[in-house]
């Protein structure tokens, strides 16, 4: 960053954060950020199980990520919890904090932690696509930069996601007498599907499983443009012929998916680019809509960010500390295990 | 080429025979003359574009991108094509206001108009102006490896749903056309006459057999039938014709009329040597031994090579059993009845000797009792006996009534179910695919696998049984229980068995089915390997 004093050239990424055995720790904050197992005091950046888990003592979060986690493990899933308003800063110990759309889900943030003037942001997840039913992502200069690499590898241009949900479409076009069934992730995937099939001009109710409700429902409290909603009932599924019906990917191979007619299987999520994982996955439909950056777009908010230092947590690491080494960042990877574990009996996790 | 290549990315990922002829019959009715043309040739292989080596794909991503970035990537998509179409780098300028993607038939036609040199610099361009799948679809065709599931016949039995005309005459006229078929196109659609092949050695649509059931017998009347063996090989269509110019030409062709010639070269030049003229012969294809038939495995051995080597020629000689005549001196005869067609063909038999042909021989019975008898204890290399009306014409397609296949009924072993998977399409969230054992010193040793044979009903008892004694998991992939006490024992019927090196057990299953699942017995007392191995055929020659 321009303007650095020397007092701030001296500082480096690791006076601030460490890798302790639950996650990314900040000594002078007394704090972790999304651990993996409970802590005193934890910030999370975005409802997913990887990242929120139950148990902490205190937790801050936005407060949709604070409603979500509620949703999920109960009012009881901290000791004590705190909303941040976006752009909101506060003193935790000797840093300050704050946190920053992400544009991931609903609630997702960024999270900047300032120590004697040298910056820190964690990512989280994040996307820059445009999704109607969360906040963009904002770039927020930094020192140092800690992101996610689940799709750091150059294979990984995601599609425009209008054009996805126009394949599918054209499927129903097709077969109409065949029931649609696309396996999404529950936090985000299956209300940015609903809001793209809206825009797209799709006016018939959308059908989801069980799994699919809480949060659902949550997101149009919310103002999601997802249109109208229907849970699907055992007696349902065999009349849902012509019909999009939402549900999590693992149900796809389920004995509940077999009373459906005939059902073109879909699938949407970034894996999808890859024939292979499709074709893992049983899906005749890949859909390739994601909610991480994909290469072009972590390495354009990388260079957004200014960032001299970049750790890697979680995701395709090599190709991006690679990567940025060419561009004279000091990259590092972190391989923290236990990010991209979601909670839905996916190999890979929410993407 | 877009529009192609969407069709391929669906077709590899659709299971269904259904479905995929669906996809493929809306993108013919939806799409322009030459490049569905293309697409059809590219499906049936009759598509000649120089083909691009791997090495060119490399060398050309080279050129472009990071190296130690397309090893990570390659390493995690494992599939060249693939790799190259994902990372491909695009120009977003040119990307943003790009003119419409080059069609199936530019690509194509410029390619052709290019030498070798500049082909890989043409390659370049097209990848640059299409999308990743766009990009997929060239490479997968240019370096012919489709894979897209879809046979010949499937590609053309979608033509022939654009309108009112069956496979079987798609067939026929085939062999006179090239892509990219616009008269066949014309034709299908109601638009235009039927192409008329000026194939020399054109292919006639076979006649072919129902099963013959217990019900049906009944009501047939012995006499009116005459029986030949039903033989363990392939069915095949030969046609050796004089030219107008005297030049002398010989096809060989499946019963979905694939030309076969090129993968049976000295099939080929014992029709060109032999003394026919102007016939079209319906029989069999084996694989002789001196005067005996070697078993199917060997056939196998020839039908899986599109080029043979030396010693495949030298190991497994073909052989045509023949037994009806279509074409006689130049004279089509099916509408001649059976029995005169078989006349003639026995005198042209005669007169044309060759060690690669003969005459399959008739089977004289008196009543069915006695022909039951005959087909248990057929000749080696034969699968039961075949009946015809003496009266029936040669007519193209299935017709009930005129042909019969009594097929010798099938051996029958009790195995025990070891491994279940996940099946496809409708039948993904069922463990429909089952891997079964047969006892060998105290332990359960795999002779094959089976899905089918089943109905509906039992499947889901199977499904359900396979969840509740799940012992192990691999992926889609369930252990279940099968101890002695614990297994589940399935009488699994099978047409023969071979050797085989490819299979722990040492041998193969030709056809096994689940014939009953025997809910009432122990594991335990299911059968052991030297039931099966008593029923082997005496050793083979080792496939080269």
């Amino acid at each position: 960053m321009a303007g650095a004093s020397d007092y701030l050239a001296a500082m480096s990424l690791s006076d601030v954060l460490t890798i302790a055995p639950a996650g990314l720790y900040c000594p002078a904050g007394d704090f972790y950020i999304d651990p993996l197992r409970p802590v005193a005091r934890a910030l999370i950046t975005h409802g997913h199980a990887d990242h929120a888990r139950a148990g902490h003592g205190a937790v801050l979060a936005t407060r949709e990520t604070l409603d979500i986690m509620a949703l999920r493990y109960g009012e009881k899933f901290a000791a004590s919890r705190q909303a941040m308003a976006p752009g909101e800063r506060i003193t935790l110990g000797d840093v300050a904090i704050s946190f920053h759309p992400a544009g991931h889900v609903l609630g997702s943030a960024q999270i900047l932690v300032e120590s004697k003037g040298y910056r820190v942001v964690v990512s989280g997840d994040y996307k820059r696509a445009r999704d109607p039913t969360c906040a963009p992502f904002e770039p927020v200069r930094c020192h140092a930069f800690v992101s996610e690499a689940t799709f750091g590898l150059p294979v990984f241009r995601h599609p425009d996601a209008a054009g996805e949900v126009d394949r599918l479409l054209r499927s129903i076009a097709l077969f109409s007498d065949r029931a649609h069934m696309v396996g999404v992730y529950s936090l985000g995937k299956a209300q940015r599907v609903m809001a793209l099939l809206r825009e797209a001009g799709w006016e018939r109710p959308l059908y989801i499983h069980g799994a699919l409700e809480k949060i659902t429902d949550y997101y149009a409290r919310a103002g999601a443009p997802l249109g109208e909603i229907r849970k699907v009932s055992a007696a349902d599924r065999a009349t849902l012929a012509g019909e999009i019906t939402l549900c999590p990917p693992s149900s796809l191979q389920d004995v509940w998916s077999r009373k459906f007619p005939d059902p073109v299987t879909a699938v949407a999520s970034g894996w999808m680019r890859i024939r292979a994982f499709a074709r893992q996955r049983g899906a005749q439909l890949p859909l390739a809509i994601s909610d991480h950056a994909d290469w072009d777009d972590l390495r354009a908010t990388i260079l957004e960010t200014g960032c001299e230092s970049l750790w890697v947590t979680h995701g395709a690491e090599d190709a991006l500390v690679h990567w940025a080494g060419g561009q004279g960042i000091d990259a590092r990877p972190l391989r923290l295990v236990g990010y991209g574990e979601g909670d839905e009996e996916t190999a890979e996790g929410p993407a | 080429m877009n529009r192609f290549a969407a069709l391929l990315d669906r077709l590899a990922l659709e299971p269904s025979r259904n479905n995929k002829l669906r996809v493929l019959a809306a993108y013919f009715r939806e799409t322009p003359d030459s490049d569905r043309g293309l697409a059809l040739a590219a499906m049936t292989g009759a598509l000649a574009v120089a083909s691009i080596r791997p090495a060119t794909v490399r060398a050309l991503i080279a050129e472009r991108v990071d190296p130690e970035l397309f090893a990570l990537s390659y390493d995690f998509v494992g599939d060249l094509s693939e790799t190259v179409a994902l990372m491909w780098p695009v120009d977003p300028a040119r990307h943003h206001n790009r003119a419409p993607a080059p069609s199936l038939s530019a690509i194509v036609e410029t390619l052709r108009a290019t030498g070798k040199r500049d082909a890989p610099a043409r390659l370049a361009g097209f990848l640059d102006d299409l999308d990743e799948t766009g990009r997929w679809a060239l490479l997968k065709l240019l370096t012919g490896a489709l894979r897209i599931g879809v046979s010949a016949r499937l590609a053309k039995t979608a033509v022939a749903a654009l309108g009112d005309v069956s496979i079987e005459d798609v067939e026929e006229v085939w062999h006179g056309l090239a892509p990219p078929y616009a008269e066949l196109f014309a034709w299908a659609e109601g638009r235009g006459p039927r192409p008329v092949s000026d194939d020399p050695a054109p292919f006639r649509a076979p006649m072919l057999a129902h099963a013959l059931t217990p019900a049906d017998m009944e009501a047939l009347d012995p006499r009116d039938y005459i029986a030949e063996w039903k033989w363990d090989g392939v069915r095949v269509q030969a046609a050796v014709v004089d030219r107008a110019d005297g030049a002398r030409v010989a096809r060989l062709y499946s019963r979905a009329g694939e030309d076969m010639s090129g993968a049976f070269p000295d099939m080929i030049e014992a029709l060109l040597a032999s003394t026919f003229v102007n016939v079209i012969l319906d029989g069999e294809l084996l694989v002789r031994d001196g005067a005996a038939i070697r078993p199917f495995a060997d056939l196998q051995q020839r039908l899986n090579r599109k080029a043979p080597t030396a010693k495949m020629l030298r190991d497994f000689p073909p052989l045509l059993r023949v037994y009806d005549l279509l074409l006689d001196a130049s004279e089509d005869i099916r509408a001649t009845p059976f029995a005169a067609r078989r006349r003639r063909l026995e005198t042209l038999m005669r007169e044309n000797p060759g060690a690669a042909f003969d005459l399959s021989p008739l089977v004289p019975f008196a009543s069915f009792d006695e022909l039951a008898d005959m087909r248990r204890e057929g000749p080696t290399a034969t699968e039961g006996v075949m009946l015809k009306r003496a009266d029936s014409v040669y007519v193209t397609g299935r017709p009930k009534g005129p042909w019969w296949k009594w097929k010798r009924e099938p051996y029958n072993v009790d195995a025990v179910l070891m491994y279940a998977q996940r099946g496809h399409g409708k039948r993904a969230s069922l463990y429909s695919d089952f891997t079964f054992g047969v006892w060998r010193d105290g332990d359960l040793l795999p002779v094959g696998k089976s899905y089918f044979g089943f109905t509906d009903a039992e499947l889901s008892q199977l499904d359900k049984w396979v969840r509740e004694n799940t012992t192990n998991r691999f992926g889609p992939v369930r252990e279940v229980a099968h101890g002695a006490d614990d297994g589940l024992v399935l009488e699994i019927a099978f047409e023969g068995l071979n050797r085989s090196t490819r299979h722990k057990s040492g041998l193969a299953m030709r056809f096994p089915r689940i014939a009953r699942i025997r809910w009432d017995k122990k594991a335990g007392e299911a059968d052991a390997i030297a039931a099966l191995e008593a029923l082997l055929p005496a050793p083979a020659v080792q496939p080269p």
